[in-house]
């Protein structure tokens, strides 16, 4: 198990290292910072100023391992656009961004995990396939255009929510339902594709057999090991969540991380955007981790395979 | 949404509204501004977007104002200015004018902010703004003088404008970050909270000086909220959860007509659109090196249609390269070009193009614009393709001379005068890829010239010579669309300045 984590662990620094310089490269090459920042009207002089004032102008190695070791030591820099500490920034909306994440989890859960034992319960009935049209629905629709049909709704007609902004805890309620759509099909279908399997098993038919109710069956017996890989697909699916709330935070105008990558790449905001798209990776990677080594913990198949 | 679901939106919305009260801010007095661009710092000095701009003008006055309504300069902070010689301003200025922290207006505050900005180390993002001041002088507590590099007439108006005066003590001690945190100016409206990216509030400030030429303010509060997305906006303004949006498109604008809340108002702003060709030797487009392509792509557009079909009410036709009402600005003597396929494919074939030619045309703004433009382009021959990118990119594509004929707009900072137009695409600076001395020389002598006539004189011939010579095409002024509460009392400026200091509710 030990050498297991280790390898583990060593992949998932060195593929957290392989992002970062990625992320680099890629945002150095999508345009000249230095005349963005300059903006419309801007002299030859000004923006060779600016290249100079933040160090624009040396060689792309420099600047990469000048930048990697500052973040090590916790130190993403200035912002070019606002101006200020980018870990303060950074710091300052995250709280937004991990609640939406959570609230979408856990309805994406609470939507997921019911339908899903529904639908292994009576495969092929119209239950079955009413939670295979959701899933494919919510796998289809753009989050965008879900999210302006929801505030159409919920907001402009019925005026029971707010449109958007991060006031209080409803202008929460349409973000999260969209982003937790956009991931409960694969959940339901894990749940399903799980349960089916599990219900099919010999222990399972055992616990009947014993005369043990129904109820008891798939809640105790058969949920308990169908859940295993739900758990390590949630962790995984939390990262994702994170990253990918920039467009329903843009929608939405939520004050939180992704707005903030949404602002950053928008002014060709460097440091910002390197900083968000590092951490959001690097959470990525150690939520994928943690799923790993949970999985290789609950199941040793999975270590002993990983370990040959 | 798209614009058939804005459409169906609005209509539903007026079937609704008759019965759900309205929630406008009309009781509170205040209003709901929501803009779509944030401003990384609200000092003015320190930021280069038009909500910037919008926000600067409520809360810090500069030395002269402009009245909007008669383009008539007015004292503001400085009671009176003269020309002592060429490059010297010489500025009295007001007495009993207080800041919003309580500081007291002086001829230091006038010295310490220009001195400042001026300085390399200052990093001011508008430096463009400044350039022409080398520095202020103090003369007494109450007069000052504003030494330029060389002459520059248009010194009265960039006063007037983006050159904002701090006071000089708090500026001093917490510098443009600190102003941005907690920024203290002395005009209409103070900052209460300013939540970077997120929303500036602001409430009347109550002890405005009585003699300023901006009016006293009558709305208590003001939010500006960021809200990136138009759609949202929209959304907004129909659920009664904003007052105000502006730059709405034509189409989204005609259809939030029928929502019987909301007032469309339109206005031409100071921005010009144009077709900005590269005619250098090193044009990846060697074709438009011919003056005669040049000319049968002036008269292969359609204008006209164009403004009145999807530019919108108030908009103009221009014929050279500047915004008619700024000081320098004239079409006289300047060639217009018709819209005349037949004459375009003539002249086309004259050039040995008979066949027509390919061409990439990038943009980067009103996209449905530089589509009617590509069919005009293609019915005369010329196979236009769209390259329609970030504003950044595309500027960066043509100075590198990468991109050759571009849809190009420009706002000249609000600055109403033509040396914040013309010149920056026509006197040798980065954006100009024609390259023409000549050009440049009447530029030059309508920037630096003291005599209005003079200046007048040698602006007209350079706008001549460049529309003569088909260096670029100019299109149409552009409008933009307000939406508001309907008993929002406002007007349009062309200069893209909601004035808040200026409205009321009826």
């Amino acid at each position: 198990m030990l050498i297991y984590a280790l390898k583990r662990l060593g992949l998932a620094v060195l593929v957290a290292v392989v992002v970062s310089a990625l992320a680099f490269l890629l945002l150095r090459a999508s345009g000249d910072v230095a005349i963005a920042l300059a903006g419309e009207g801007a002299r030859s002089e000004d923006i060779d100023n600016i290249r100079r004032i933040y160090g624009l102008d040396r060689p792309l190695v420099v600047q990469y391992l000048d930048w990697a070791a500052k973040m090590i030591r916790g130190d993403f820099g200035t912002s070019l656009f606002f101006k200020t500490d980018v870990h303060a920034l950074v710091l300052d909306k995250m709280p937004t961004t991990a609640l939406l994440a959570l609230f979408s989890l856990i309805f994406a859960l609470a939507v997921s995990l019911p339908l899903g034992i529904l639908a292994a319960l009576y495969p092929n009935s119209w239950i079955d396939r009413l939670c295979l049209a959701l899933a494919v629905i919510g796998q289809a629709l753009p989050s965008f255009f879900f999210a302006l049909i929801l505030m159409i709704v919920f907001a402009v007609m019925l005026r029971w929510l707010p449109v958007s902004g991060s006031d209080s805890w409803a202008h929460f309620v349409l973000p999260t339902v969209v982003l937790g759509y956009y991931i409960a099909p694969a959940i339901m279908r894990l749940v399903r594709a799980g349960m089916i399997e599990v219900l099919a098993s010999d222990y399972v038919r055992t616990a009947r057999a014993k005369g043990l109710s129904s109820r008891s069956v798939v809640l105790k017996h058969a949920l308990r090991n169908a859940l295993v890989p739900v758990v390590a697909l949630s962790a995984v699916q939390l990262g994702f969540l994170l990253g990918g709330s920039v467009v329903i935070e843009t929608v939405f105008a939520l004050d939180g991380l992704g707005y903030l990558a949404f602002q950053s790449i928008t002014h060709k905001d460097l440091p910002v955007t390197q900083a968000i798209v590092t951490l959001l990776s690097l959470i990525y990677v150690g939520l994928t981790l943690a799923a790993d080594l949970a999985n290789a913990w609950l199941d040793p198949r999975i270590r002993v395979g990983g370990g040959s | 949404m798209s614009r058939f679901s804005t459409g169906v939106l609005a209509a539903l919305v007026a079937a609704t509204m008759a019965i759900a009260p309205a929630l406008a801010d009309k009781k509170t007095n205040s209003i709901r501004f929501a803009y779509d661009q944030v401003v990384e710092n609200v000092d003015p000095f320190m930021n280069n977007v038009r909500i910037g701009v919008i926000i600067g003008q409520q809360v810090w006055d500069t030395l002269i104002y402009r009245d909007p309504k008669t383009s008539e300069y007015k004292g503001q902070l400085a009671t009176a200015w003269k020309w002592i010689d060429d490059k010297t301003l010489e500025l009295d200025l007001r007495k009993g004018v207080k800041f919003h922290n309580g500081a007291e207006f002086t001829a230091d505050d006038v010295v310490y902010t220009l001195n400042f900005v001026v300085s390399p180390d200052s990093k001011v993002v508008t430096r463009q703004n400044v350039a022409w001041i080398d520095r202020a002088e103090k003369i007494d507590a109450y007069k000052v003088r504003i030494i330029c590099k060389e002459p520059f007439p248009a010194a009265i108006e960039y006063l007037a404008g983006p050159v904002v005066i701090h006071p000089h003590e708090y500026y001093a001690k917490v510098g443009p970050q600190g102003m941005n945190e907690k920024p203290v100016g002395s005009g209409p409206y103070r900052i209460t909270e300013h939540s970077v990216g997120k929303f500036v509030r602001m409430e009347r400030n109550p002890d405005y000086f009585k003699e300023s030429p901006k009016p006293q303010p009558k709305i208590d509060k003001v939010e500006i909220r960021f809200i990136p997305d138009r759609q949202t906006q929209v959304a907004e303004m129909m659920a009664g959860g904003a007052d105000m949006i502006m730059n709405v498109a034509l189409d989204q604008a005609t259809q939030m007509k029928a929502v019987p809340t909301l007032q469309v108002v339109s206005g031409e702003t100071m921005r010009i659109a144009f077709l900005h060709l590269d005619t250098r030797e090193t044009s990846t487009a060697p074709q438009l090196r011919d003056i005669k392509v040049r000319q049968a792509i002036m008269h292969a557009i359609d204008r006209e249609s164009m403004v009145k079909q999807i530019v919108g009410q108030g908009a103009r036709v221009l014929h050279t390269l500047c915004f008619p009402p700024q000081f320098g600005c004239s079409d006289e003597g300047a060639p217009r070009y018709s819209y005349d396929p037949a004459k375009a494919k003539q002249l086309l074939a004259e050039a040995g193009f008979k066949d027509g030619f390919d061409i990439d045309l990038y943009a980067y703004r009103e996209r449905n614009q530089t589509e009617a433009m590509i069919g005009y382009l293609r019915a005369v021959g010329i196979r236009a393709n769209l390259r329609f990118m970030q504003y950044a990119a595309m500027r960066e594509a043509n100075r590198a001379g990468k991109a050759a004929m571009l849809h190009q707009t420009w706002g000249s900072f609000s600055v109403n005068d033509v040396s914040a137009s013309t010149p920056v695409y026509y006197k040798f600076g980065p954006d100009d890829v024609s390259r023409d001395p000549e050009v440049r020389d009447f530029l030059q002598r309508g920037d630096s010239q003291v005599d209005p006539a003079v200046r007048r004189e040698a602006y007209r011939k350079a706008l001549a010579l460049i529309a003569e010579r088909a260096y670029s095409l100019p299109l149409y002024s552009l409008t933009t669309y307000y939406v508001a509460n309907k008993d929002l009392v406002f007007i349009a400026y062309p200069d893209e300045i909601p004035r808040f200091w200026e409205m009321s509710y009826k």
